[in-house]
């Protein structure tokens, strides 16, 4: 009697936690199925509820690609995305491995530096950034958009944490066998560490990947905007001539790429995220 | 590359701190390697963090449109910021962006953390689809939002509408754009701090809540004596994060507002944003920078310290 009354109550309570999770599964998915199915509807059809089209129409994708040069933003953030992805690999793991790993004066000093710059907020150089891109002559080229991502306080502290725990007989090894601090990083580091590496290169990738208000500052061409930006702007200016299918179809071709990535790699999308919380 | 050879093969390595003990020329060697390793990220921190800092406080004190030469005015700057009802009126609006969206958010994130941290089948899948709106460009939750939130065509009004309810004016009315902005915030970011308190859900020693369960505690005060404690460092995080990421608000009032209406979602990089890319106004958009920059860092100092301070940590 009392032990069914127990399991009944069990049985309960785990289906109300299944409904809630499902609800907000819904929450979380239903807009982007929406959204999907508004770019290959008719006009007309976008404020329903229903996310099944009466009608199957491409044209809002069509009216996207001649309206703005979408493909060419696509091109510029593939290529801006991952020149600056590579060199926060290199050039942050090389000052993790340095501060982790080999001795030499101001090494902790420069530790502190870097902690300090986690924690400055970026409102503050933002003006005096713009100004010097100005003064470099680098308004309008991917410079502005690849150089001053090309390191990162995170992934420098990401790189250390991890280096830490690698035994020092393989480095020790390696030494003796005459291997240079560089090949000691790139032949011995780097394969060991590959965790470390995929969480940097995801979280360096989808940050540069979404960014928009700095593109926003330093672009004004046409050509040489990313897709974010682009999209933007297209949402803002008046070339989408109010028609909801279009910017939704624009909106979708931007997200696109990065659902299709995190549909492959999706755990690491979570775990190299949850290291946000490493920071102290 | 090496200048000497190592002398010893025996023990070159002290095991205690990894250091190689062999002759002043081999340590030398490692001290400059570590010098050509930093390198780049000294050139940079000079260029992209030091320069910018000084830069950013000489700008204070000047007037100064890019094209022509700067003009000092020593302290013109501050002073029309103390005077800018604007710029409060962005600190406010900020302020009810943060107000709405902390708590809303650590409600939610923690309770679906809660929920997927027992036993139960797909709980991966579930935790994948509500990390889909964090990975997702800002610029796309912001266009899907927006057509959600319209006032006659939007999904959301037309929900509304069919149950006999009235329609609501989500980003037309001056009380409303701001808690609409924040909702969407929420929604965009609970994943992110989902998958925040799991990792801290799973540091906590289960031999506490068979110890509660031999007392027959309820699951309320479980949660509330054991869990909340124990993942009390994982809110202050949370709390800090979700400041910070609400102080940088600017795309969504960008897009889908440009800050109205009557001003009630500027938000205070918007407005910087103006200051500087609209009216050329550098030094003015520099303090505003300067003061913003210094608020954030003094409210998260702030926070820590209260909720350190009530947790006895």
């Amino acid at each position: 009697m009392k032990t069914s009354r127990l399991r009944f109550l069990r049985t309960a309570t785990k289906g109300s936690l299944y409904a809630l999770l499902l609800c907000w599964s819904l929450v979380c998915l239903y807009p982007f199925v929406w959204m999907l199915s508004a770019t290959v509807r008719p006009e007309v059809e976008i404020g329903r509820l229903n996310p099944i089209p009466g009608k199957l129409t491409l044209e809002s994708y069509r009216l996207v690609f001649s309206k703005i040069p979408i493909a060419r933003a696509f091109a510029n953030s593939l290529f801006v995305s991952f020149s600056a992805t590579a060199g926060v690999l290199i050039f942050t793991s090389m000052i993790g491995y340095a501060l982790s790993r080999l001795r030499f004066r101001g090494r902790d000093g420069l530790f502190a530096v870097v902690l300090f710059t986690m924690t400055l907020p970026f409102q503050i150089t933002l003006i005096p950034t713009y100004v010097l891109m100005v003064k470099f002559g680098w308004n309008d080229t991917y410079y502005a958009l690849i150089v001053p991502y090309m390191i990162n306080a995170f992934a420098i502290v990401v790189f250390r944490q991890y280096f830490k725990s690698v035994p020092q007989d393989l480095l020790d090894a390696a030494r003796i066998d005459g291997c240079s601090d560089f090949g000691i990083l790139f032949r011995i580091m780097w394969p060991l560490s590959v965790p470390a590496l995929i969480t940097v290169a995801i979280l360096t990738f989808m940050n540069i990947w979404n960014e928009v208000l700095w593109p926003i500052i330093v672009i004004r061409k046409w050509e040489l905007m990313t897709m974010p930006q682009l999209v933007a702007l297209f949402a803002v200016g008046g070339k989408a001539e109010g028609l909801l299918g279009v910017r939704l179809a624009a909106a979708a071709l931007l997200a696109l790429p990065i659902i299709i990535a995190y549909a492959f790699f999706q755990r690491y999308f979570i775990a190299s995220m949850a290291t946000t919380g490493l920071k102290s | 590359m090496d200048a000497r050879p190592i002398t010893s093969r025996t023990s070159p390595v002290s095991p205690q701190t990894g250091r190689l003990s062999v002759g002043q020329g081999r340590r030398r060697h490692t001290a400059n390697a570590g010098y050509v390793l930093v390198l780049p990220y000294i050139a940079h921190f000079l260029t992209f963090v030091a320069f910018p800092l000084v830069f950013s406080f000489v700008l204070i004190f000047h007037r100064w449109d890019i094209l022509s030469p700067m003009q000092w005015i020593g302290l013109g700057n501050v002073h029309r910021l103390l005077h800018d009802r604007l710029f409060f009126r962005a600190l406010a609006n900020t302020g009810v962006f943060l107000l709405i969206h902390i708590p809303l958010q650590i409600v939610i994130a923690l309770a679906l953390a809660v929920f997927l941290n027992q036993k139960l089948r797909l709980r991966g899948f579930f935790r994948a689809i509500f990390f889909l709106p964090v990975v997702v460009s800002g610029v796309v939750t912001t266009m899907l939002w927006d057509s959600l939130y319209a006032q006659d065509t939007g999904v959301l009004n037309n929900v509304l509408s069919s149950l006999g309810l009235g329609r609501v004016p989500w980003l037309t009315s001056p009380t409303m754009a701001m808690p609409s902005i924040a909702i969407m915030a929420t929604w965009k970011n609970v994943g992110l701090y989902i998958v925040l308190f799991l990792v801290g859900l799973q540091s906590v020693p289960q031999h506490l809540y068979e110890a509660a369960d031999i007392e027959g505690a309820s699951p309320w005060r479980k949660f509330r004596h054991i869990t909340l404690p124990m993942i009390n460092p994982t809110v202050v995080m949370v709390v800090i994060l979700s400041t910070i990421g609400g102080f940088s608000l600017f795309i969504e009032p960008y897009i889908m507002t440009g800050g109205g209406p009557i001003r009630s979602t500027l938000s205070a990089v918007l407005y910087i944003y103006h200051q500087a890319f609209q009216f050329n106004h550098m030094g003015y958009a520099a303090t505003l920078g300067f003061f913003f920059a210094l608020i954030v860092f003094m409210v998260v100092l702030l926070q820590k310290r209260v909720v350190e301070q009530e947790t006895g940590l």
